[in-house]
């Protein structure tokens, strides 16, 4: 027996368990409830006004959730990456620390606290809850694309004349974007996608589109819902094949 | 001074994040029934956790038992699947290592709620009756992911003949992996079942999709109901208190090991 | 003439936590010269050209272009450029960004930018490489490209640190011969880091060759390779006898048991030194009247242009002989070595000397490890000593623990009949061995002195 035939078990698996579970999520996107073929799904997303603010809200939350996490996150995976300012390999563990720990825990923990110091839940708790829980997943893969970098481009640079801070700009920021790429597709579309998170953090003031899904699936809607998914795997499988098509950040990773 | 300018920067961050988890380990300390309100220092919480006498719901010590029975069966399994197929996939080349690799990084990159759903309608159209099975299943399945990606590059590291040499000396191909194979690759595959098992642990949506109606509940969906029911079991306080420090000492420990074994190796 | 120095390292240092890894360099570079920095790995060559750069500044000494100290100027603002290593070119870049570079930075106009790139690509035969993006480049190509990157900018001084160490035996040639050429054509100084001695002598007006840190000797290339200073420059350049000698008088030096004449002098008279001869230079002879030792062949292999011959002398040394004509194997041959072709050299050491302090009567501590010694008397514990040891009794044990001290066998050198070995202690220090076993460089041993092979005498602080 070849070795290469010791993949088969794992690709039967892979073949049930997730290429035909996304296979049904179509199937039943395309069906009514007695299981004839329809688009009365699709359409009934378009002209569902809730759904589609919903949607709307989803997608402004989860860019500025995005770009809140760039902004903070780079500069703190720079300084970890960065041995003149951070010789310590324990502040990195603390910073990953929180993404090993239950989201449903840490979330009802900042709305208990924001409870407490008495503040309004609504959209600025959700979104400080959800840079929160999110800012670990945008730092870890910065930080590790950073810590790998080759020291002689950012050398060659300097040594063809570049200041710090061009070094920087033209070589450090556009060599690390596939760490930046797998931040954002760790952090854009979870956002989109969580039920929970929003609903404790605004006291269900603000429904995000993974909330949507559930209740339409836990009220047996399992047809409309699976359709509402479907929508969402359009918009992951079009925002991975962009990052996936980048070949500079490809060719940065290696 | 930058560095000044940094570790401050670095700081306020990590003070941000570990507020949270520290109001409620602080909190763990005391009786009152409201997180946020200090009764007094008490240790009433921790005793009630561990002798299993709940103010309220009974069930908290059943959904941890749970949790920690589907973590360690999903991330087994995973590490044995995971193992095997990263040794069928290192030796698969051109179109089909493409379609294995691009298949095993969906479950990583869907968001949760997807695969919860996508794997609870797998379970209505195969008609199969959701429980312990259907979640172990679909933990396994985003589980593996994480094994394969961790025992994949051992693999690249590893000299491609020790496998042959095995052979060569008369091991069948069992005995080679168990010998030869396995030791080698242990490392990998023993941080791809903490991940695995981590991620189990963490999950809540596809538990929440793939669980039924038997009412089996892990920590994730014992909170999720505790707190849309309006205020959180005060066991929980301790509980979480404490898997964050186990967590907050694994972790460390891996590390320091880690980089103390780097610095040897430099 | 200090005119037409362009680069002067002076008493530079440098050291890595505890670990010094320059030690005192004082080197000048010429404007327009070809010079080299030869060792092994872990020499301090690339230290050398890093500091010289500004990646690194010196813990200790100055660096003067021109006469002026640049030690605080950053890389950014010195005039030369470097190739790298691995190149070092930028992956989200292409051919022509990667060159255009350095001019962009100084805002160079942009129809000038284009003329110096097409006119460097030119030079290194990369025309219509422009767009190319620089993974799909072979090794070859690559090192074009990053020579290119450096040159355009019009450095001063380039700098080169292996550039060809990435490169297949065929390829490496070529490049030799183009970079000779490239360095003829532009007058600018190269500076140049290798391991490979061939490259070296190959290439360079001068070669500095260094070991651990320190300067072991500068010159032309037929100065270090015919009268290389010291044993380490001797066996690092080429292949060589290298043999324990004891100077008779001036010009005349006795080793493997016989007398030669030689042309050295002012050495003293009876003084223990380090000959080498070159295998080249050992001569087959039938002339019983020209003959000054016999030698039996133990083995003869043709190696394109000569026959290289290991042959075990009538005294039991062992020398290697290259030569244009055969030897039978066991067949008795005899041989002669002009005066001129032995080169003396004086001995660094003539055996082990520690700085050490007693613990009690019987025992002192060296090197940071506790050995037995005999009885001293009037020698108490705590009292500073020097500790000397002949480097024959010295003992070398297969596993690390087994030993008083842990160290690795660093550098080695055959003697003739005997193998030289410097062991690296796990604390850095230096123990030298003479020893019939034979050990590889790297082996991990252990290391014990017999007790009656400690020769202590009290040390007398200054």
């Amino acid at each position: 027996m070849k070795r290469s035939h010791w993949s088969i078990p794992y690709a039967v698996f892979l073949a049930i368990f997730v290429a035909l579970p996304l296979v049904l999520i179509m199937v039943y996107a395309l069906q009514d409830g007695q299981g004839h073929f329809t688009l009365s799904n699709i359409t009934r997303f378009f002209s569902d006004k809730d759904a589609l603010s919903t949607f709307a809200v989803s997608i402004e939350i989860a860019i500025e959730n995005t770009l809140i996490c760039i902004l903070l996150g780079y500069p703190a995976a720079w300084i970890l990456a960065n041995r003149q300012l951070n010789r310590s390999a324990v502040t990195i563990v603390l910073f990953i620390l929180p993404m090993w720990i239950n989201a449903l825990m840490r979330t009802l923990a900042t709305a208990e606290l924001f409870n407490i110091l008495g503040i309004q839940l609504g959209k600025g708790t959700l979104l400080y809850g959800m840079v929160y829980d999110y800012l670990p997943f945008m730092i870890y893969p910065i930080y590790n694309v950073l810590v790998k970098m080759d020291k002689s481009y950012q050398e060659a640079a300097q040594d063809l004349g570049a200041t710090p801070w061009k070094v920087f700009w033209k070589i450090t920021v556009p060599l690390s974007m596939p760490g930046v790429t797998s931040g954002v597709l760790m952090v854009f579309m979870p956002t989109v996608s969580t039920f929970a998170i929003s609903e404790f953090l605004t006291n269900n003031k603000i429904k995000l589109f993974g909330t949507i899904i559930q209740e339409n699936i836990n009220a047996s809607m399992w047809n409309y819902g699976a359709a509402l998914a479907f929508f969402m795997l359009v918009i992951i499988g079009i925002t991975t094949m962009f990052s996936g098509n980048n070949k500079e950040a490809e060719g940065a990773l290696i | 001074m930058k560095r000044v300018f940094a570790q401050i920067y670095l700081w306020i961050l990590l003070i941000l994040l570990y507020a949270p988890l520290v109001f409620i380990a602080i909190f763990s300390f005391t009786e009152s029934k409201v997180l946020g309100n200090w009764a007094g220092f008490s240790t009433k919480l921790y005793e009630n956790l561990f002798t299993g006498r709940m103010q309220g719901s009974a069930s908290l010590i059943s959904a941890v038992e749970n949790t920690l029975l589907i973590a360690l069966v999903s991330a087994a399994v995973s590490m044995a699947l995971g193992t095997i197929a990263a040794i069928g996939i290192h030796n698969l080349t051109g179109r089909k290592r493409r379609a294995l690799t691009f298949l095993n990084n969906i479950p990583m990159i869907n968001p949760d709620v997807i695969t919860g759903v996508s794997l609870f309608l797998l379970f209505i159209f195969l008609h199969f009756s959701q429980g312990y099975v259907t979640v172990i299943l679909s933990h396994i399945s985003f589980g593996t992911p994480y094994v394969v990606l961790s025992v994949l590059p051992k693999l690249q590291q590893m000299n491609p003949n020790i496998y042959e040499a095995a052979l060569d000396l008369g091991a069948t191909p069992a005995q080679a992996l168990r010998k030869v194979l396995v030791p080698q690759l242990r490392p990998g595959m023993i941080s791809g079942f903490i991940l695995a098992f981590t991620m189990s642990l963490d999950d809540f949506a596809v538990t929440f999709f793939t669980r039924g109606t038997i009412g089996l509940e892990t920590l994730s969906t014992y909170i999720y109901a505790d707190a849309r029911k309006g205020g959180l079991t005060p066991e929980l306080r301790p509980l979480m208190t404490l898997i964050f420090l186990i967590i907050l000492v694994l972790l460390l420990v891996i590390n320091l090991r880690q980089s103390r074994l780097q610095k040897a190796h430099e | 003439m200090a005119g037409d120095r362009i680069i002067d390292l002076q008493h530079v240092s440098k050291r890595f936590g505890d670990k010094t890894v320059l030690e005192d360099i004082n080197l000048y570079i010429r404007k327009g010269e070809f010079i080299t920095l030869l060792g092994p790995s872990g020499c301090g060559k690339t230290t050398t050209l890093r500091l010289i750069a500004g990646f690194l500044a010196p813990d200790e000494g100055e660096i003067l272009l021109d006469g002026k100290d640049i030690s605080a100027i950053p890389p950014y603002k010195r005039p030369f450029n470097t190739v790298f290593q691995r190149y070092a070119l930028f992956p989200h870049l292409d051919v022509y960004d990667n060159i255009a570079f350095g001019l962009k930075l100084q805002k160079v106009p942009t129809d000038e930018i284009d003329r110096r790139v097409r006119r460097v690509l030119k030079m290194v035969s990369m025309t219509d490489y422009e767009e190319r993006d620089v993974d799909s480049l072979s090794g070859g190509q690559q090192q074009r490209v990053a020579i290119a990157r450096a040159l355009v900018n019009q450095p001063k001084i380039l700098l080169l640190d292996e550039p060809l160490a990435a490169l297949d035996l065929k390829m490496r040639k070529d490049m030799q011969i183009e970079l000779k050429e490239m360095h003829r054509e532009l007058g600018i100084t190269f500076i140049y880091v290798t391991h490979d001695q061939e490259e070296a002598l190959t290439l360079s007006d001068t070669i500095v060759v260094m070991n651990e840190g320190k300067i072991q000797q500068i010159g032309t290339p037929t100065d270090i390779y015919n009268e290389p200073v010291n044993s380490f420059v001797a066996d690092f350049i080429g292949e060589s006898n290298i043999l324990n000698a004891t100077m008779i008088r001036d010009r005349r030096v006795a080793f493997i048991g016989h007398e030669f004449d030689c042309v050295d002098e002012g050495f003293g008279e009876g003084v223990p030194v380090d000959v080498v001869v070159r295998p080249e230079d050992i001569y087959f002879t039938k002339k019983p009247e020209r003959t000054q030792f016999t030698a039996t062949v133990k083995s003869c292999v043709f190696k394109g242009v000569h026959y290289e011959m290991y042959v075990d002398t009538d005294t039991g040394f062992e020398l290697m002989i290259q030569d244009y004509d055969a030897y039978p194997v066991d067949s008795v041959v005899n041989l002669y070595i002009e005066p001129d072709d032995i080169q003396v050299m004086v001995k660094e050491r003539t055996c082990n000397t520690f700085e050490g302090e007693m613990i009690d009567p019987t025992h002192v501590e060296i090197l940071g490890g506790t050995f037995e010694c005999l009885p001293q008397e009037g020698l108490g514990g705590g009292e500073k000593v020097t500790v000397e040891v002949d480097f024959d009794k010295v003992d070398l044990l297969d596993h690390q623990d087994e030993g008083v001290l842990a160290g690795e066998v660093h550098f080695l050198l055959y003697k003739g009949d005997h193998y030289h070995l410097t062991i690296l202690t796990e604390d850095g220090d230096h123990i030298w061995v003479d020893t019939d076993d034979i050990w590889d460089k790297g082996d991990l041993v252990g290391v014990d002195i017999e007790p009656k092979d400690l020769k202590i005498t009290r040390r007398h602080e200054a």
